[in-house]
């Protein structure tokens, strides 16, 4: 059996409840909802709540989990942190990943520095959620994919899940960690289906990668709604005998290295996606670990596929040829084999 | 006036207990012993404990960069403030969070913002919590009128005032914003006036009269746990030492040197507040006891502080997460 095949065997051991065929935006939905029903502590805040609220996706919760709010991104950030500091656990839904830059001084300034500027007397379990809607003719003030800044902030999780089991499991298990984490979904994996636990427990563990496909050859670190484009790369080059393992680190900080150098390890070359602007990204950071790290390792220089350093432009033909792709996925591991 | 003997002492009590505190850092920054930059409270103690003196102790505060008075005000221990003060591993915030950071959880603070305004939110969370929670806790929201221009400001009064939240925004109006005055920074005067677009009761209080302050905001205090909503209180007062201790701000004084002296010397609200005391039958002696107890407290806080032993470098991971998760925290947590 295959190390990912392993890994999926243990995830599901625990796993008796039936499964559902979910995409990842429902799977979110059901995520928040089974944690709002567990613990009456568990409010939703965030601008046009009500729209899903009326639609009932949020079922029977109280009347006083649910709070759609003003445009007032920054303040209503700083508000959930005052919460989770006195008891409750909320869950922010900022909408789009741009408007995360006004909050960022509630997020950055308090959220992630009150435990530690406290030394430890507070407690922040909140959660931040955004969706980053790239290659949706949006423009660069819609279009962003913000996370290396928040990697850059010491004191947040940084969680980017790309499948709806992987959203679903990890934005609970961000719901229940005492520390405040900051989610990034990508709206392209929003139609992507698979089957989802209906456990209400079932997690998926903050700080732990995922091996998507094994392989011998070549390593590909694929970050967020880059999976789909990576795993399309895997199996077209498989058809050319060329045995590429895909890894979705999940979570971006704490990120677990070990299992991206074991592969390495194996491999010899690392490839890394990553939708985000290429300087100082989640791809630069996994890089500069691994040469410091797994140098010996390497039988060839590591590439990075990434969107490069500019605004990304409304209109279309554009935009589209900015992300990384499978074309440039099997481009990058092509150079190195 | 609903304070009875042993209220109004132990309101002067933690007045004097701000004042000799602050007093007290100065020979210490002097001799080396408290790194980084003090904003003392001088001058606004009546503002402050007066707001106080009308919480419970499970009320929840949030404070400024000026945040030495808030803790003692709601009635911190002094210790664990002067250790922070010297960044001392028994410091409130074991050296982590100094001067601008006092915030004690065991007198109801959640955080002491040195970002102008962040506490707004904070304090606004807090009343959500405890109206979600369905206790009759309230929050007390401590801001200066430099906070007063913070976008922060105004989106956490007004989702307060939509939704009724039990807290009380209290601003310490200082008149300068370091050296930027209300005149130079404010279309009017009155901070409270802007209660009106909010829907919401504004409130102008003279800051150096304890009583006063204590009384509007006790006002506040019970409409907020009734469930009416938040109360905008300002209360003019006046910061007798520079912006920081020991700053030295060149060229033409930004406010009078006359307007200084004439509040040192007319308008402190200790000599103002003992004056209330001797008026209300209080003798001489019960209040000569305070001072000297006061005076006793800062003294065993300086040495508790001076004596405690420094953080080892080491330990610069110890709380970071609550759950960390491969994180070289050496302490349990």
């Amino acid at each position: 059996m295959s190390e990912a095949h392993t890994q999926k065997a243990l995830e599901l051991a625990t796993d008796t409840h039936p499964h559902k065929m979910s995409n990842y935006i429902n799977a979110i939905v059901a995520a928040e909802t089974e944690e709002l029903e567990r613990d009456e502590n568990v409010i939703l805040i965030g601008e046009d709540l009500a729209v899903y609220g009326a639609s009932g996706a949020f079922g029977a919760v109280g009347a006083k989990q649910i709070w759609g709010a003003p445009i007032s991104e920054n303040s209503f950030c700083g508000m959930a942190v005052g919460a989770a500091m006195t008891g409750l656990r909320p869950i922010v839904d900022l909408s789009i990943a741009s408007f995360m830059y006004l909050a960022s001084d509630q997020i950055i300034n308090q959220a992630s520095k009150l435990r530690y500027m406290t030394g430890g007397q507070m407690q922040v379990p909140v959660v931040f959620r955004c969706v980053m809607f790239h290659n949706s003719s949006v423009a660069a003030q819609h279009s962003d994919r913000p996370y290396p800044l928040y990697m850059n902030a010491p004191g947040l999780k940084v969680l980017a899940p790309s499948t709806p089991v992987d959203a679903k499991g990890l934005l609970k298990s961000a719901v229940r960690d005492d520390d405040p984490v900051v989610i990034f979904e990508d709206s392209s994996l929003w139609p992507s289906k698979e089957l989802v636990s209906t456990d209400p427990d079932y997690l998926i563990p903050i700080g732990k990668a995922a091996i998507k496909k094994a392989g011998h050859d070549v390593t590909l670190v694929s970050i967020s709604g880059c999976l789909p484009h990576a795993m399309a790369a895997a199996d077209a080059l498989e058809k050319e005998g060329i045995s590429v393992e895909v890894i979705d680190p999940r979570t971006l900080v704490p990120l677990d290295k070990n299992t991206i150098i074991r592969s390495v390890a194996k491999t010899g070359r690392l490839v890394i996606a990553d939708f985000a602007n290429r300087t100082c990204n989640a791809a630069s950071e996994i890089a500069a670990i691994v040469v410091e790290e797994a140098f010996e390792s390497l039988k060839k220089p590591i590439q990075r596929v990434t969107t490069p350093d500019v605004h990304i432009p409304f209109s279309p033909i554009m935009e589209k040829p900015l992300y990384p792709n499978k074309e440039r996925m099997i481009a990058a591991i092509k150079k190195i084999l | 006036m609903n304070l009875n003997k042993d209220q109004q002492l132990e309101m002067y009590r933690r007045m004097q207990r701000i004042r000799q505190f602050e007093e007290a850092i100065r020979p210490q920054m002097e001799e080396g012993n408290i790194p980084g930059v003090c904003h003392t409270s001088c001058g606004q103690e009546a503002a402050i404990v007066g707001a106080c003196m009308a919480l419970r102790d499970d009320d929840s505060m949030t404070g400024t960069h000026r945040s030495h008075g808030h803790p003692i005000g709601k009635g911190a221990n002094l210790n664990g403030l002067m250790a922070e003060l010297m960044g001392k591993t028994t410091g409130i915030c074991k050296g982590r969070g100094g001067s601008m950071h006092l915030a004690d959880s065991s007198v109801g603070i959640v955080g002491e913002s040195s970002i102008v305004g962040g506490g707004i939110p904070l304090a606004t969370g807090c009343g959500l919590s405890a109206h979600v929670r369905g206790t009759d806790q309230v929050s007390l929201c401590f801001f200066g009128d430099g906070a007063s221009n913070q976008g922060t400001f105004h989106e956490s009064i007004n989702m307060a005032a939509v939704w009724k939240l039990p807290v009380i925004y209290f601003c310490e109006n200082n008149l300068y914003a370091l050296s930027t005055s209300v005149a130079q920074s404010h279309g009017q005067p009155d901070i409270a006036k802007r209660a009106v677009g909010y829907g919401i009761p504004g409130v102008i209080v003279d800051g150096q009269d304890a009583h006063a302050v204590y009384e509007v905001t006790r006002t506040a205090v019970e409409r907020a746990r009734r469930g009416d909503g938040p109360t905008l209180i300002e209360a003019k007062t006046y910061r007798f030492d520079e912006h920081e201790a020991g700053l030295h701000i060149p060229g033409d004084p930004y406010r009078p040197t006359e307007e200084v002296e004439d509040y040192k010397k007319n308008r402190d609200p200790l000599v103002l507040y003992k004056n209330t005391l001797q008026d209300s039958g209080i003798n001489d002696t019960e209040i000569t006891t305070v001072e000297q107890s006061v005076q006793q407290v800062v003294a065993e806080a300086i040495a508790f502080a001076l004596e405690s032993p420094l953080p080892e470098p080491g330990d610069v991971y110890d709380y970071m997460f609550s759950n960390p998760i491969n994180y070289p925290a050496k302490t349990p947590v």
